[in-house]
């Protein structure tokens, strides 16, 4: 909403500058969005004379002209390309230092083709303020030199635009704002009483009001014998500092009251209305072309206005072109409506209208104000266009919109904060229009003015199910009853001025709070730390990705594509993080950063649900040691990230089952699944499915691994037992069995280890050879064994003993034979 | 002294002088001191020498032998430090060689969201979830938003083409306000929560990105006033900036769930982006009263329990603590970007070592 300081001082008396203005604005949830002050931002441009011109001795297009732009700028050189530069012309002028919106940048003194410069002659372009021109501008003669040129085109009226909350269509009108601006102390509020003009003959079109839920009050005027033409020009330049397109004096009038009063006007030409009655009614499918050309088939959602030959307005939003008025227009019929909200929004959005009426209507205009902007419309016709008025006719009647709010005084303190001062309560609501009902020492009641539909609204609830009827029913009753008073608590508060509620730390609630995060929510911010720690980058990628990268990395549901994508890409809830990791690495790799370490812990999306995955992507080559060959990142460096992470997190990782089993996107022999039993599936890793590698243009294999965080069965923390710590030194052995190529290491590891579950604390892996030393078809897989006595010192016969055992099971789980 | 003894020690002296290395030095002892060696042998015919010569000439013997013993050791000692000093010039190696430090790195956003974490559980509240994936009766009836009204049209939303048992239309949270509705359905007042997440809006530009993060917090007990909604989002912003005397106005504003509603801005300069100097304010948080038709949508007495309600965008606070110019730059995945404004995961988010 744009309104101008001197048009807001139509209905306010105020001598507060612009600055002081914008910051009761501000205050009171009218907030500034932005103050445009052109005597602050083009004051520099002055009017100047030309008083030589003379060709540039260096180009051919250039001349070289000495300027009188009045004090301080008498003799000004000025290099100008302008083709209508010429000696005598009055034009405008920037000296050095200005800065040139039209242009943006600011002017400094300097050379043209080895000619000084100091300044810049202009075009209305390069002020900002009007379309292209061939030349700069030519002003009147008798233009006074030396005066800023906006002052002399009266451009000198600030703007302020401020944005308008859902809840205040009421401060959509110039008037409004001035009222409030009154009650915050920025003035007063000027005496606003229409003059009523009586009718000098009876309407010859009538209204026939078919559709009373969409506009239950409707009022209209014949004004004959009009002459239209262009508005004056105060009148122009307002709507053009407000951002309205000066069209007509008819038309231009009613744009004025939607500005002035927030009350949207329409005007129809009464010689192309088909017959006598005007109804308003629901549309039939018929198609109608409205007043920006475009043609618009309405719905028996929509209220209508028609004639007998059809429709010619869509009611609320924007008339029709065929009874829209002309510069020939001579009898016209003036229609100022109340409609219902809902219809008026719900058909906007049918059909794409977005016009300063639409959002008027939508928010709710005043609901008594018809008759007293009729007549002002009235008035300022005959003023401006002449011609003589019929009587006003009427369909429906003044909804009633009265209705009362009870404020008691304690609860302003109580619920708001800030004790005020009873006489205080009673003068900033009786400024802002509410009537006093009835007072006592404790409350006050008052009735709601008519343009505040935001106060005592009603409104639906939308009570959970959950909650029991009875109970439902008794806690609408008290949130209703509650509303009127909270809604004058916000409008004395906001007049008072949030600042000035004194600011209190909330109680402590517990001495010591407890913890803010739960184990769950904990482990989570572990997990991304362990990964950090493994030194993988932590990335947060958008939770939709293009459904042909989800498909292929595992799902790609219809149920889960959104309806309304901002783009294909981005059309599809991701199944993994891993939809986001990939393309991300990829980006990194075209701008030339090929070793790459990154992970996400974020959600990813099945029909099932939500679940939460920490997904990451290894690339290109793990950091080089500076004796060592750079090793390219491998299946083991993921592998080890997820243990780490899993061992982190408090999972038994000695009882994890490393499977083969996992998703398509996995290279189906580099990639395994980890779990707790066949169901707890915890993790993935593993190297990116060949077919995918291709497809996303890797010159090498990703690494990648999943953590189903959710998966992991959170136990609390319970006191450990304390530990066996045997004093007996442990001794290692090491055995190589041959076993066929196929045979698992895993296999032969825990095959091992089942030998003796008490002695043996640890097996591992030292070698696997294949090679000509052992059978075609073979391998051989070397480990290493530790013994850790218990009780006392093993004797040789003992270790020999577990030893046996070690290679009998061995050869009895694997068919593997020592070497 | 004889010439014998003299020449014994001469050969001695001169022979340690050219012994170079710790072997060459061996020899000149056994030859020296050694068993056969002539002075040892001199010292073993004493008992033949005449008794009235045998104390003279022992005294002598010893004192020679002694000498000597003490010549040998002074020169192992120099042989010694030379055989160290040249090991360790053998063993010296280019300690400018380069070493590669390859640190992960932490997300900003989940920096700021620890951060305020840290923060609000200081004052007693704790961490709420909900889903990305909600319904518009959590998203925008619950909390007062009814069918037609004009904030839904502003809030961009993503629908899916899914509706719940219940007939409700499945939708990406607009706001993490759902989570407020989710835990008074849940919980029994007195509540603190705060709830970080994801959130989405279809809107793409320079300022606005499709997806970003919210954090709304909720309070529930009795006896609250508006001026503890203000006490607390002020401790929170200068506790988060750290800036005690951080200038913070709070101005009227709306929001369908809360009333009174106001938006709250903190003090800064524009032009050096310095917080809590200069005369420009920057929106940074919204706020309100919740209102009482949110309060018994979920079952909960307005009469009874007064609740303030605040949300305040991840990014926005993140951008300004840390001087970050882009929000896109937060979900590009740069690893320029990640690794400038990451963090490391050693470092803590705890008061006591300041936030």
């Amino acid at each position: 909403m744009k309104f101008t300081l001197s048009w807001l001082r139509d209905h306010l008396d105020t001598t507060k500058s612009v600055d002081e203005i914008c910051t009761a604005l501000n205050s009171i949830g009218l907030e500034v969005e932005s103050v445009e002050d052109p005597s602050k931002t083009l004051g520099n441009f002055r009017i100047a004379r030309i008083l030589t011109a003379s060709q540039h001795p260096n180009a051919d297009r250039l001349q070289v002209c000495q300027v009188n732009a009045g004090e301080g700028f008498e003799n000004v050189q000025v290099v100008c390309g302008a083709p209508n530069a010429r000696a005598g012309l009055v034009t405008i002028f920037a000296p050095v230092g200005t800065y040139v919106p039209g242009s943006d940048i600011t002017l400094k003194a300097g050379k043209i083709r080895g000619e000084q410069s100091n300044g810049m002659m202009c075009s209305t372009e390069e002020l900002g303020l009007g379309a292209e021109q061939d030349g700069i501008m030519e002003l009147p003669e008798e233009a006074p030199i030396g005066t800023a040129y906006v002052d002399f085109a009266k451009l000198n009226d600030p703007v302020i635009e401020i944005a308008i909350t859902p809840n205040r269509g009421d401060a959509l009108s110039i008037r409004n704002i001035a009222r409030d601006l009154a009650a915050v102390g920025i003035g007063t509020l000027k005496p606003w009483e229409p003059k009523v003009v009586e009718g000098e003959f009876s309407s010859e079109i009538k209204w026939d009001n078919q559709f009373k839920a969409a506009c239950p009050w409707v009022l209209g005027r014949t004004i004959a014998n009009v002459k239209n033409g262009p508005s004056p020009e105060w009148l122009q330049a307002r709507l053009r500092a407000v951002g309205v397109r000066p069209i007509s004096l008819l038309v231009d009038i009613t744009n004025f009251f939607t500005f002035d009063l927030g009350r949207p006007l329409h005007v129809f030409d009464v010689d192309k209305i088909t017959g006598k009655t005007l109804a308003i009614c629901p549309g039939q499918g018929e198609k109608f072309v409205a007043l920006d050309g475009k043609e618009y088939q309405v719905t028996d959602k929509d209220c209508v206005i028609a004639d007998q030959s059809g429709v010619q307005s869509l009611a609320g939003l924007m008339g029709g072109e065929h009874t829209g008025v002309t510069e020939e227009t001579t009898t016209v019929f003036v229609e100022c409506a109340l409609f219902n909200p809902v219809t008026i929004a719900l058909s906007g959005r049918r059909h794409f209208i977005t016009t300063d009426a639409r959002q008027r209507f939508e928010r709710g205009v005043d609901q008594a104000l018809l008759p007293q902007a009729m007549e002002a419309a009235t008035q300022m016709i005959l003023d401006l266009c002449g011609g003589k008025a019929s009587e006003v006719v009427i369909a429906g009647e003044e909804p009633e919109w009265q209705r009362d709010a009870t404020l008691r005084y304690s609860s302003l303190e109580n619920f708001g904060g800030l004790a005020v001062d009873p006489e205080r309560v009673v003068n900033i609501l009786t400024s802002l229009g509410f009537g006093v009902q009835d007072q006592n020492d404790q409350s006050v009641t008052v009735s709601v003015p008519s343009w505040r539909n935001d106060i005592v609204m009603s409104m639906s609830m939308a009570q959970h199910p959950s909650i029991a009827a009875d109970k439902a029913d008794q806690l609408k009753e008290i949130a209703q009853a509650m509303e009127g008073e909270i809604d004058l608590i916000e409008e004395i508060l906001r007049i008072e001025g949030l600042d000035h509620v004194p600011a209190v730390s909330l109680p402590v609630n517990q001495a010591v709070p407890q913890a803010a995060v739960t184990a769950e929510q904990e482990r989570l911010i572990l997990c991304a730390r362990l990964l950090a720690a493994r030194g993988l980058i932590e990335t947060v990628g958008f939770s939709f990705v293009d459904h042909e990268v989800a498909a292929r990395l595992g799902d790609a549901p219809e149920d889960l594509r959104l309806l309304n994508p901002i783009s294909s890409d981005m059309d599809q809830l991701r199944p993994t993080p891993l939809a986001s990791l990939l393309p991300t690495v990829q980006r990194n790799i075209v701008r030339g950063w090929g070793n790459i370490a990154f992970f996400e812990v974020g959600p990813a999306f099945s029909q099932d649900g939500e679940r939460r995955v920490a997904a990451g992507v290894r690339y290109g080559y793990m950091p080089r040691n500076i004796d060592g060959k750079a090793q390219e990142v491998s299946l083991w460096d993921v592998k080890t990230d997820v243990y780490f992470v899993l061992d982190g997190l408090g999972v038994a990782v000695d009882s994890l089952q490393v499977t083969k089993e996992t998703p398509i996107y996995y290279h189906p022999g580099r990639s395994g699944r980890l779990s707790l039993g066949p169901k707890n599936i915890l993790a993935y890793f593993g190297e990116l499915h060949p077919s995918l590698v291709k497809e996303f243009g890797f010159d090498q294999a990703p690494m990648i691994f999943e953590i189903m965080t959710d998966n992991i069965i959170f136990k609390k923390a319970q006191k450990k037992k304390a530990p066996f710590l045997p004093p007996f030194q442990p001794l290692k052995r090491d055995f190589a069995f041959v076993v066929k190529l196929d045979v698992e290491v895993g296999k032969v590891l825990s095959a091992a280890k089942q030998a003796d579950r008490q002695l043996l604390t640890n097996v591992e892996l030292f070698d696997v050879y294949v090679g000509d030393k052992v059978a075609e078809g073979h391998k051989s897989v070397a480990i290493q064994v530790t013994l850790q006595p218990q009780d006392r010192s093993l004797k040789d016969e003992e270790i020999e003993a577990v030893s046996q055992k070690i290679i009998k099971e061995v050869a009895r789980l694997t068919g593997g034979t020592l070497r | 002294m004889d010439q014998d003894l003299e020449s014994i020690k001469q050969d001695t002296l001169s022979a340690l002088d050219q012994a170079q290395d710790l072997r060459a030095w061996d020899a000149v002892r056994v030859a020296t001191l050694g068993k056969s060696a002539p002075l040892t042998q001199k010292l073993k015919e004493l008992g033949k020498c005449p008794p009235e010569l045998r104390k003279e000439r022992g005294g002598i013997l010893n004192r020679l032998r002694d000498e000597l013993t003490q010549a040998i050791e002074t020169r192992k000692v120099v042989l010694e430090e030379r055989a160290l000093n040249e090991k360790l010039n053998a063993e010296a190696i280019d300690v400018t060689m380069p070493v590669s430090v390859t640190a992960g790195m932490l997300h900003p956003l989940r920096r700021t969201i620890e951060e305020i974490i840290a923060i609000f559980g200081a004052m007693g509240f704790k961490v709420a979830e909900g889903p990305n994936v909600d319904t518009d009766w959590f998203n925008f009836s619950a909390l007062n938003i009814d069918e037609n009204h004009p904030a839904r049209a502003d809030h961009d939303t993503f629908y899916l083409p899914t509706k719940t048992l219940d007939g409700q239309q499945n939708l990406l949270r607009t706001q993490t306000s759902t989570v407020q509705i989710r835990t008074l359905l849940d919980q029994e007042p007195p509540i603190r929560i705060i709830a970080p997440g994801r959130t989405y809006r279809a809107d793409h530009d320079a300022t606005h990105s499709p997806m970003f993060h919210q954090c709304e917090g909720m309070v529930v007990e009795k006896g609250l006033t508006l001026g503890h909604l203000k006490g607390c989002l002020v401790d929170f912003l200068r506790a988060f900036f750290g800036i005690p005397h951080l200038p913070v106005r709070f101005r009227s504003s709306y929001f369908p769930f809360t009333e009174p509603s106001m938006e709250i801005d903190i003090g800064w300069n524009r032009k050096t982006g310095e917080l809590g100097g200069g005369s420009d304010w920057l929106e940074i948080l919204g706020a309100g009263m919740m209102h009482s038709r949110v309060l018994a949508n979920c079952g909960v007495d307005p009469r009874e329990w007064q609740a303030f309600a605040f949300g305040m965008g991840i990014e926005r606070l993140t951008m300004l603590k840390y001087g970050i110019s882009d929000l896109r730059s937060f979900y590009e995945g740069d690893v320029r970007w990640l690794r400038h404004y990451g963090f490391s995961s050693f470092r803590s988010v705890a008061l006591h070592e300041g936030i």
